[in-house]
């Protein structure tokens, strides 16, 4: 039932086409805080397709037993198992980045994109898809983390990835970093500017004036 | 089908089902992995201590620093309002002391003693004696903590057997502004205060950061602050007051100075 051009329309239309950041505006909250370097935002990033895949899919998978009345909190505690799953794994695993990271792994729960997807899609679609649907929204969600980190770290710290590109001259180099692209407010002039540009390439994204 | 979903059997049966499943999924993640963090958690005190002591520079296998640790740090406990090491508790009964849980029943701290802002001190608090291979006493490494501009910023103060002489700072554990207050983490800000005195010839807290570019290289005491993050220097500096005083190491620092630690 599902054919290819649905797929890829499932998958990578919330890249830039339905972009969750930028065109749905959902799960900013997570983008100012965890950008400030790549190597978080990354493992943010990975951490919240996991989850929004996996919730989707179990969502999906029983969404004809799901009582209507109570829906909410299934979907809400599906997602709560699953990020301290991998909040556990992170600090198994990746300590020093789950320090980082530290409260922001937990408040997965309350992203907007999960529990959005959920509702919206999820609760209507089946498991195979619904994956899928996670899996592109955490997509187009990683790649507005993943810019916005990429400025902010080379703009604030000279660095990508913790790698020094522009040498800083706190340390004997030439680079005076911008520390405004360091608080949480350069952020929402990052992500502004991308849905800027993005709309000024996809006009239909404008929202048409009353 | 949906009709019958919204009976209040039914709804029972999924969310109790639901809560069964969900619980033992996140209960085993949480159990299996316990071991895992625990080492984790271990391992990064260890490392953050002798990087205080310069006896690793950046990260190492875990194998070598639990090797260093064990062949160099002693764990021991300190009765703060005495100065007196705890003798009833040795080595090993030391390294179990959960200092963090410690500190959270302990005794409240009026406000004019609170200088760190700490609110709560611990009767006893963890030092790590660091011995060469020949088992000479050569650092005395403090864990001390205090608040910041956002945060209660934590750090390992490394000292010479003098109980003056700062061998290293090392912040491991804040949340002060990235670039700005965060860079009390930057190795080339700790770097200053290594050399540096705690006290002056009066045995009062001398060390003082002062604003950037004013410390004069020289003196034995002062340390450039941090350029647009005064309020996190000052927690710095609040920190070293509280912990160099009386209602801090002041006690077993004092002990030290007489010489304590060199006959045990």
């Amino acid at each position: 039932m599902a054919n290819a051009k649905e797929i890829k329309t499932v998958l990578f239309g919330p890249v830039f086409a339905n972009n969750p950041i930028a065109l749905q505006v959902l799960g900013i909250c997570s983008a100012l805080a965890v950008t400030t370097q790549m190597s978080t935002a990354l493992v943010m990033c990975l951490a919240l397709t996991f989850v929004t895949a996996f919730s989707n899919l179990f969502i999906s998978t029983i969404r004809n037993h799901i009582p209507s009345s109570v829906r909410i909190i299934v979907q809400m505690t599906i997602i709560a198992s699953l990020v301290i799953v991998v909040d556990q794994f992170l600090k198994a695993y990746a300590y020093d980045l789950s320090k980082q990271l530290s409260v922001f792994v937990g408040l997965i729960i309350t992203n907007c994109i999960v529990m959005g997807r959920a509702e919206a899609y999820a609760m209507k679609s089946t498991p195979g898809m619904s994956f899928l649907d996670g899996i592109g929204n955490g997509l187009g969600y990683s790649v507005v983390l993943l810019v916005v980190a990429f400025i902010r770290e080379l703009g604030g710290s000279g660095s990508v990835f913790g790698v020094q590109i522009m040498p800083l001259i706190s340390e004997g180099g030439w680079y005076q970093p911008m520390g405004i692209l360091l608080m949480p407010p350069s952020a929402f002039i990052i992500i502004a500017c991308f849905i800027w540009v993005l709309r000024t390439f996809r006009p239909e994204q404008v929202e048409k004036k009353a | 089908m949906s009709s019958n979903n919204d009976s209040i059997s039914k709804t029972l049966i999924v969310v109790i089902s639901l809560c069964l499943v969900c619980a033992i999924v996140v209960s085993t993640a949480a159990v299996q992995l316990r071991p895992t963090q625990q080492a984790n958690k271990k391992l990064d005190s260890q490392i953050n201590i002798l990087r205080s002591v310069g006896l690793v520079e950046g990260s190492a296998p875990a194998a070598r620093v639990a090797e260093l640790f064990n062949q160099h740090i002693e764990t021991r406990l300190v009765n703060l309002s005495t100065g007196e090491i705890d003798a009833s508790c040795d080595r090993s009964c030391a390294e179990n002391f959960d200092y963090r849980k410690a500190l959270k029943e302990g005794r409240a701290l009026a406000q004019p003693d609170d200088v760190a802002s700490i609110r709560r001190i611990s009767e006893f608090a963890p030092v790590y004696l660091t011995y060469d291979t020949e088992r000479n006493l050569k650092a005395i490494v403090l864990p001390v903590h205090g608040y910041g501009l956002w945060s209660t910023m934590h750090a390992f103060l490394a000292l010479e057997v003098d109980g003056n002489t700062i061998i290293g700072l090392n912040y491991y554990e804040q949340g002060e502004t990235p670039g700005l207050g965060g860079e009390i983490e930057n190795p080339r800000w700790r770097a200053q205060f290594v050399g540096k005195q705690l006290t002056n010839e009066a045995g009062e807290l001398a060390l003082s950061i002062l604003k950037p570019g004013n410390a004069d290289p020289q003196s034995a005491h002062q340390v450039d602050g941090l350029s647009g993050a005064t309020l996190t220097a000052n927690g710095v500096q609040n920190t070293f007051t509280f912990w160099i005083g009386e209602n801090g190491f002041g006690p077993f620092l004092a002990k030290v100075r007489q010489g304590a630690l060199s006959n045990g």
